[in-house]
């Protein structure tokens, strides 16, 4: 089993397109792909994010970071959420990625797999720094 | 789901396989995305099928049929576009075929043949009103699809299999393993793995055993029946048997699915939540639990910062699912209890042995075993020191319940060393290993020997 990440990516002519779908539906048919998911018992996690238009953007471009507000600018793709499933194969986070109620110009679930522990050396004093922290923020 | 599987059958044209990908994985890419599709959809297409023909045997072959038809034709032909439905129509023309085939010899299939052949028995209902299509629509009926996957796993473990049986159909029809991963998972042949099956569906349908979620007087024993097959599933996978691995974690994590899935079928079920967050409160410690080179790792030298904290939230949440019901904790839920003890202690000796050692006395009330009063001994040994806890151990001996197992022997060598009785302890930690099954185990135990 690994875990992979189906991220929302779209666009915004793709955003204003899905904005005029009936909010009612929206939520209905992602609550029961959000269900399928659980019965299924491969959902790990999953959030939506609010709009664009309220996010900032620190740029690494040059020596100092830029700050800008609002959309990404430059940039024609936004990101606007992502689901953790607990799955046998890529193939099965791809069957999962393509039942996803979404659809409209430019609207794309990216596939990616989630890194475990066994893909960083475990000696590595930073890969224990970090698993220390995930420790702590468990115990809260 | 249901949407996708609604569309019409003239919509499966076959369309390239692996468009993006170079040709010669083309085979092996649509035979996982076969296994892919199988893995979400098996249990949905095995219960329709089998409550539409009312033969869960009949149902598991047509579907493996379907199975095999599609494993032999999307990487020819390329991957349908509702491959759910495609597998869906494959398996029931498959039926309706073998109920022609059994119309000659009686009558009732002439029916039933009829009947399927004309759709007339097998659409309708809300599942339909996408219309339906000359031969896909079919089975679908999204009120009796969680019915119809709870009949399943009831079937799948019912009593009259055997254990092995019940695992084996549980993998492969919930599960929606291959009979080759069912077979890698056990380390077993694959024709071993397909007698097993072959003979759960005869003895199934040799007792009459119906497709149904059972009425409420059996239901708690059946029930009982399930939780245990996925633990075994998971069992199995955490501390492997036999062979050269300690642990065969895929294996333990398709329990955890099964618990997943069946904490979503019957939530008014504390036991079920309670199996749930004992097996992820106990995967999560398999990172740690394995060394570099393979070796089990014992709990007081894991390295704690390697525990899977999400795991440890998943299970405590579904911890206090079990508690919400307001049921009491049953014998899963009890032991996760007590994996919950171990899972927030920030160390062996900051653990808190006195509650552990309340939850196995509640858990040996409910759930007596020679295993729970062992376990109980160590708790003790914690809590209280070797001293109070050796005289739990030799009445265990003494009554010779658990003649065989290297686990007595085992404790009974830790608690000697403890007091400092050496020369004892060493043959206590020889005779564990030389009943230890597993290879791994068996060297932490002679090393321990060794070392006193």
């Amino acid at each position: 089993m690994s875990k992979y990440m189906l991220i929302m990516r779209g666009t915004d002519e793709g955003q204003a397109a899905y904005e005029q779908i009936d909010f009612a539906k929206v939520m209905e048919d992602m609550g029961r792909y959000n269900e399928s998911m659980m019965d299924a018992g491969v959902l790990a996690a999953g959030e939506g994010l609010s709009d664009a238009s309220e996010g900032s953007v620190v740029d690494f471009s040059s020596e100092t970071p830029v700050v800008t507000d609002g959309p990404y600018g430059e940039t024609k793709e936004l990101f606007n959420g992502f689901w953790i499933v607990d799955v046998a194969s890529k193939e099965e986070a791809i069957e999962w990625a393509k039942r996803a109620p979404l659809n409209g110009p430019g609207t794309k679930l990216e596939v990616r797999r989630v890194h475990g522990p066994e893909d960083f050396p475990q000696d590595n004093e930073w890969v224990q720094k970090e698993e220390g922290w995930r420790e702590q923020q468990a115990a809260r | 789901m249901a949407r996708a599987a609604g569309r019409p059958v003239s919509e499966l044209v076959p369309e390239l396989a692996g468009q993006a990908g170079g040709r010669a994985d083309d085979g092996a890419a649509s035979r996982r995305t076969v296994e892919a599709v199988w893995r979400i959809e098996s249990s949905r297409i095995v219960g329709a099928l089998a409550r539409y023909t009312n033969d869960f045997a009949l149902a598991e072959d047509v579907a493996s049929e379907a199975l095999a038809e599609a494993l032999v034709s999307w990487p020819r032909d390329g991957i349908p576009r509702d491959p759910t439905a495609w597998l869906l129509a494959t398996g029931r023309r498959r039926a309706i075929d073998a109920f022609r085939r059994r119309s000659g010899r009686d009558e009732r299939y002439a029916v039933l043949a009829r009947d399927l052949g004309d759709g007339g028995a097998v659409t309708g209902g809300p599942g339909t009103q996408r219309e339906p299509g000359p031969d896909a629509d079919l089975l679908w009926d999204p009120d009796r699809i969680d019915d119809d996957r709870l009949a399943l796993l009831f079937v799948a473990c019912h009593p009259v299999l055997s254990k092995e049986a019940r695992v084996a159909l549980t993998l492969r029809v919930v599960g929606g393993l291959t009979s080759e991963e069912i077979a890698r998972a056990f380390l077993v042949p694959v024709p071993t793995v397909q007698a097993r099956i072959t003979r759960a569906k005869k003895t199934l349908a040799a007792a009459r055993v119906p497709f149904e979620v059972p009425a409420a007087a059996d239901r708690t024993a059946r029930l009982a029946s399930v939780l245990n097959v996925v633990y075994l599933i998971f069992s199995e996978g955490s501390s492997a048997s036999a062979g050269e691995d300690w642990m065969r974690p895929d294996l333990a994590y398709e329990a955890v699915r099964l618990a997943r899935v069946l904490t979503r079928l019957v939530p008014d079920e504390p036991e079920a939540h309670g199996l749930l967050a004992l097996l992820e409160l106990t995967a999560a410690r398999f990172a740690a639990r394995t060394g570099p080179d393979g070796e089990p790792v014992l709990l007081e030298d894991q390295d704690r910062r390697r525990w899977d904290t999400s795991a440890i939230r998943r299970g405590r949440e579904a911890l206090s699912r079990a508690v919400a019901v307001g049921r009491g904790l049953g014998p899963y839920g009890l032991q996760a209890a007590i994996a919950e003890q171990h899972d927030v202690a920030p160390s062996v000796a900051a653990t808190d042995w006195e509650r552990i050692v309340l939850l196995y006395e509640a858990l040996g009330r409910v759930a007596p075993s020679p295993v729970v009063e062992l376990n109980r001994a160590v708790a003790v040994s914690m809590a209280a020191g070797p001293a109070a806890a050796l005289p739990l151990v030799d009445e265990l001996v003494a009554t010779d319940v658990l003649r065989g197992s290297y686990l007595l022997p085992s404790v009974r060598g830790e608690l000697l060393a403890r007091l400092g009785r050496a020369a004892e302890a060493r043959a206590e930690l020889e005779l564990a290993a030389r009943l230890c099954g597993n290879v791994r185990e068996r060297g932490v135990l002679e090393r321990k020997a060794a070392a006193l």
